[in-house]
């Protein structure tokens, strides 16, 4: 990927931002944040490389709103499972904490997967490591890193895969 | 009009008893691990449905309310992991009823 | 419209309660944070109902503004206890 093009999605990102922020379309408001958008790209560009990691291209975007309604769906298992447990008299918990393995490089994508990680049912990422992910498992099904990596990490890792170089 | 105020209003109330839901979890959970997961997802499912009710009350609000939903749902999780990996760190040990710690494991390993 | 944001707004305060309580008994510094940290977006949520009964916008820019910063500090919290006991 050329520079020019990471800074062109870099610049895009960042006004995007701005315009959300303001949620107006005066002309003022544009001016500003594309001067705004403009030097972050030019004097920041080298240190929120990262950021520009995201495909631009329709399968990355496919990829996307499957991650998406994935990550909503774990979301709301999660609460009705952390409800089941809460509102248990017994408290139900059988913690540990797991290794799970990752082939995830770009940090924006890793940092997804260890986030969707903590919002899905039953795990929290604690620690990470070069390819080791530590999870804390509340209601935990196996120890073996290969099972326990299939169980939390595949579903989301191979939407990431096709959205990050 | 009044459907979608009234439609707003039950998801927000839904929203709220998750916040309840984990304010419970928080308070029942044995160990400092156990109330960080119950605290981070019931919170950030809670809060998401509370301003997607927001938004349906009040439609013009709705670019405003998504930043909001779009911020926490990347800086709640993270803050949850950062305290955990403190409370690692710091050896804050967990419930008995922990079957492995397989950091604990590798970091005996390393040192 | 005030009058039925009664509801979700008993259950906020029951849920700031129940999060307080855990705050106030700890027993651990990690427990507290942990605490103040769910405390934190049920107060954005707080923040949001008062935007909503007073029928001002501006209390959103303050929830996002609040969100930002109250988890910069719980960053900064985990960051200290981290380095406290190694």
């Amino acid at each position: 990927m050329s520079d020019t093009f990471a800074s062109a999605k870099l610049f895009a990102i960042t006004f995007l931002f701005w315009m959300l922020l303001n949620g107006a379309f005066a002309l003022d408001v544009i001016l500003v944040g594309a001067l705004v958008a403009g030097a972050i790209t030019f004097f920041l560009g080298g240190s929120l490389h990262f950021l520009s990691g995201y495909r631009l291209t329709g399968e990355s975007a496919r990829a996307t709103v499957g991650y998406v309604g994935y990550f909503l769906g774990e979301l709301v298992k999660a609460n009705i499972s952390v409800a089941r447990v809460v509102l248990d008299p017994a408290l139900p918990v059988v913690p540990a904490i797991v290794k799970v393995r990752t082939r995830l490089r770009n940090p924006v994508a890793r940092l997804l997967l260890a986030n969707s990680i903590t919002l899905t049912p039953g795990t929290l990422t604690v620690e990470m490591t070069d390819e080791w992910l530590y999870v804390h498992w509340v209601v935990a099904r196996t120890t073996d890193p290969e099972a326990a990596t299939d169980a939390i990490v595949a579903g989301f890792e191979k939407y990431l895969e096709v959205m990050y170089d | 009009m009044i459907v979608l105020t009234t439609l707003g209003v039950a998801v927000m109330s839904i929203g709220t008893v998750f916040l309840a839901l984990a304010g419970l979890g928080l308070l029942r959970m044995p160990d400092t691990y156990t109330r960080i997961q119950a605290g981070t997802k019931a919170t950030t499912l809670g809060t998401i449905l509370v301003l997607v009710g927001a938004a349906l009350i009040m439609p013009e609000w709705t670019v405003k309310l998504a930043l909001i939903a779009l911020f926490l749902m990347f800086t709640n999780p993270l803050s949850s992991q950062v305290l955990a990996r403190a409370a690692h760190r710091a050896g804050v040990p967990a419930t008995r009823e922990t079957r492995t710690d397989a950091l604990a494991e590798d970091k005996e390993g390393l040192a | 419209m005030t009058d039925t944001l009664l509801f979700p707004g008993f259950i906020a305060m029951l849920a700031f309660a129940l999060g307080f309580w855990r705050f106030v008994v700890g027993p651990r510094p990690v427990d507290r944070i942990v605490a103040f940290d769910g405390l934190t977006v049920i107060a954005v949520t707080g923040l949001v109902l008062a935007a909503l009964v007073s029928g001002r916008g501006i209390y959103l820019d303050v929830a996002l503004v609040y969100a930002l910063l109250s988890f910069l500090g719980v960053i900064v919290a985990a960051r200290y206890i981290e380095g406290g006991d190694q």
